[in-house]
């Protein structure tokens, strides 16, 4: 494809459009790095027992990834670690090359947020905000951290969010997406609270390992399938916040959903509402259509960018959501990650460029 | 008398089975006994809760007796309001849902005989779906043999989530049968509950669950694709029922997107997702998942690329609209034919043997 949806870099400084990337990963270069937050007792149960998740496996995923670490071939730091870990390399190859001015980070690989052990959970997420802070943050001031909370706990949660809430370097909260129960469900609701309060957005990145299959249905077989059911599993999050009536509860809340591609959002508000008229009787803690609550209150990461078969769809799709409601994001350094210059295969006008690659985000996060 | 100038092929409809107390002539000693000793009668499934406003159109509530349970009601509220030429029964029953796999078979051969008995042979209109023991594969297939050769029996019945994902090649001996036989598959709204209904668990509203099955039909299209049931069986079609198609667009988008990046995990999917879904899947025109502006919705058909997707339905007793208005606002008119009956003979061959 030749049309690519930046302007030159060589444009004037004034009018010079900076991207925000709202999808980034920093990487530890191994678990034994958060000892530098950890009390001696959780040091001593990280050593003998490690992070224990609903899977098979400690260090790897039941369903292996199409690239080691998940990520990109040539992300792979000079002076080793894995992918992420490396803040000279990150700005080389990707802060610096696509002149990003802010990039959100998202702490994937190791984390407290659905670890089985309780005070485990909480000494870890603690520990990997720090480590944003001292690592990432404090050095690079583009770069913006996520408080990492192990939404399992609702009271350590909001304790969590109590301490980092008005620190600049974070700018909002990040709980695994596929948690015990659907993100509705009202145990949670006391972090939504903390969130509304201290105006922090729920910056919700797919992951987690609920133990629950990753389909609804069955477990898959292949990759290529579990690669998808994270996105039904995202429509799935966003109905049980709506429907169970978080977002009517918590009208200031904003919900950031971050890499689920955008493909499916229309059609979840189309059935939300069509299944509405009929079912009303049953959520009548819904004062508006269903879907008003998805244009209002929700933001979605673009990557991966939607694909149609013919390029003109893609802007139909964007009308139906709102050149307002997404936000671009590289999922760097992974290996589907989308390259700012070539990831939409449409023409934008500046307007809708601006909005899409900066102007959105500044807005929701207060940039 | 019909509204819409053809007499339209209806592949919904749900006659409504009081509970296994109405199987007991179609069964035999030994499961009488048990049915009758456990007290075993309701099976009704927890996704269509009778006194729910989406299970039954008020304006189709029986003062007494079960919604949709009599040919009577059938014939005035479906099938002459609509000038319907023939309509495919689709029994909502529970017994596949059973962990007892010998009983569910007992009970779905039962619920088979009592469709063909009690309606079948009553009205020349009618076709049905073959309810089989899913749990079971061999169950199923043998169920599957034993219709056969009666062809108002014209697609199988699958509960749109079961043990396993449909395209697990356990199941396999199911697709052998039902294309042999010239017999779709229909996924309907149902669960035997096996699994939560999401990846996050279980939601609160029953409105949820109805939402969210719009997830577990992709999960179950995207198993039997990515499993290559359509490449070992290629005469094979899937019908969803009551699935809608705004998500269609989507699920075609990023299904061949992430097979270009990753079918060498899955070698033998031999051509795009989006091109095996329009030759092998078909859905039931209720619910109307769509926009509601008609200009919109034409261009959610252009995205979905095929006109040969849609099977008409009401989805009879279940609430998806009034009146007449089974047909949505901005369907385009050249669409008719296919969506009203064309479509549903090219899906169905049993149908099209009868209609020509």
């Amino acid at each position: 494809m030749s049309a690519t949806t930046l302007p030159r870099t060589d444009a004037p400084a004034e009018t010079r459009l900076r991207i925000v990337d709202c999808d980034i990963h920093p990487a530890m270069r191994s678990s034994a790095e958060l000892d530098r937050w950890l009390p001696a007792r959780w040091q001593q149960h990280r050593r003998e027992y490690g992070l224990r998740l609903r899977q098979p496996f400690t260090s790897t995923y039941p369903y292996p990834k199409s690239a080691p670490a998940l990520s990109r071939r040539d992300s792979w730091p000079p002076s080793g670690g894995p992918p992420g870990s490396d803040l000279d390399f990150m700005r080389e190859q990707h802060l610096d090359l696509h002149d990003i001015a802010f990039g959100m980070l998202q702490p994937l690989s190791v984390r407290g947020m659905d670890e089985r052990v309780p005070g485990f959970a909480d000494a870890v997420s603690r520990a990997v905000n720090e480590w944003q802070l001292e690592d990432w943050t404090s050095k690079d001031k583009r770069l913006k951290g996520t408080i990492a909370v192990p939404g399992e706990d609702a009271a350590a949660a909001v304790k969590e969010i109590e301490r980092w809430a008005g620190h600049p370097d974070f700018v909002q909260i990040s709980m695994v997406t596929r948690g015990l129960e659907p993100l509705g469900r009202s145990r949670y609701w006391p972090i939504y609270e903390a969130a509304e309060h201290h105006g922090l957005p729920l910056g919700l990145h797919t992951l987690g390992t609920s133990g629950h299959s990753v389909a609804g249905g069955g477990w898959p077989s292949f990759y290529y399938e579990e690669h998808q059911a994270v996105a039904m599993s995202l429509a799935a999050m966003c109905a049980s916040f709506i429907l169970e009536g978080v977002a009517e509860r918590f009208p200031k809340l904003k919900f950031v959903i971050i890499e689920g591609g955008f493909g499916w959002v229309p059609s979840l508000g189309w059935r939300m509402d069509s299944h509405w008229k009929a079912l009303r009787s049953e959520v009548p803690h819904l004062r508006k259509k269903p879907s008003e609550y998805l244009k209002t209150q929700f933001w979605f990461t673009t990557q991966p960018v939607e694909e149609p078969e013919k390029p003109e769809h893609l802007r139909k799709l964007i009308d139906w959501i709102g050149w307002d409601r997404l936000l671009f994001a590289s999922d760097y350094p992974h290996w589907d990650s989308d390259d700012p210059r070539y990831a939409f295969k449409i023409q934008m006008a500046e307007a809708e460029r601006r909005a899409i690659f900066a102007g959105n985000a500044r807005a929701l996060y207060g940039l | 008398m019909a509204p819409f100038g053809v007499a339209p092929i209806d592949c919904d409809l749900h006659p409504a089975l009081p509970g296994c107390m109405a199987l007991l002539p179609y069964l035999d000693g030994h499961w009488r006994d048990e049915i009758a000793s456990r007290g075993l009668d309701d099976l009704d499934l927890s996704l269509w809760p009778r006194g729910a406003p989406l299970t039954v159109r008020p304006d189709w509530r029986s003062a007494k007796g079960l919604a949709g349970g009599t040919l009577e009601a059938l014939r005035t509220q479906a099938l002459e309001p609509f000038g319907t030429g023939f309509g495919i029964l689709n029994p909502l029953f529970g017994a596949p849902a059973l962990h007892n796999v010998d009983m569910a078979a007992a009970l779905c051969r039962a619920t088979n005989d009592w469709i063909a008995a009690e309606w079948l042979d009553r009205d020349p209109r009618l076709r049905a779906g073959i309810l089989v023991p899913v749990e079971s594969p061999a169950l199923t297939v043998e169920e599957i043999e034993r219709r056969a050769p009666d062809k108002r029996f014209v697609q199988v019945l699958l509960l749109g989530a079961a043990e396993t994902l449909l395209g697990r090649r356990v199941n396999w001996p199911i697709f052998e049968a039902a294309e042999r036989h010239g017999l779709p598959v229909a996924l309907q709204i149902a669960s035997s509950a096996r699994h939560s209904p999401t990846a996050n668990g279980w939601p609160t509203y029953l409105i949820e669950d109805h939402v969210n099955f719009a997830q577990t039909f992709q999960s179950q299209l995207l198993s039997m694709i990515a499993e290559g049931v359509f490449t070992k069986f290629p005469r094979l079609k899937v019908v969803l029922m009551n699935s809608g198609i705004g998500w269609v667009p989507s699920f075609l988008w990023r299904g061949t997107k992430e097979w270009r990046a990753l079918r060498r995990e899955v070698p033998w999917v031999d051509r795009s997702p989006a091109e095996i879904f329009r030759e092998h899947v078909r859905i039931s025109l209720q619910p109307n998942d769509a926009p509601e502006d008609p200009e919109d919705f034409a261009v959610l058909l252009d995205m979905v690329g095929s006109d040969e997707v849609l099977l008409f339905s009401t989805d009879w007793p279940h609430w998806r609209f009034d009146g007449v208005e089974a047909l949505p606002p901005g369907l385009p008119e050249r669409l008719l034919p296919r969506v009203l009956r064309d479509n549903a003979i090219e899906t169905y061959p049993r149908l099209k043997e009868t209609v020509q």
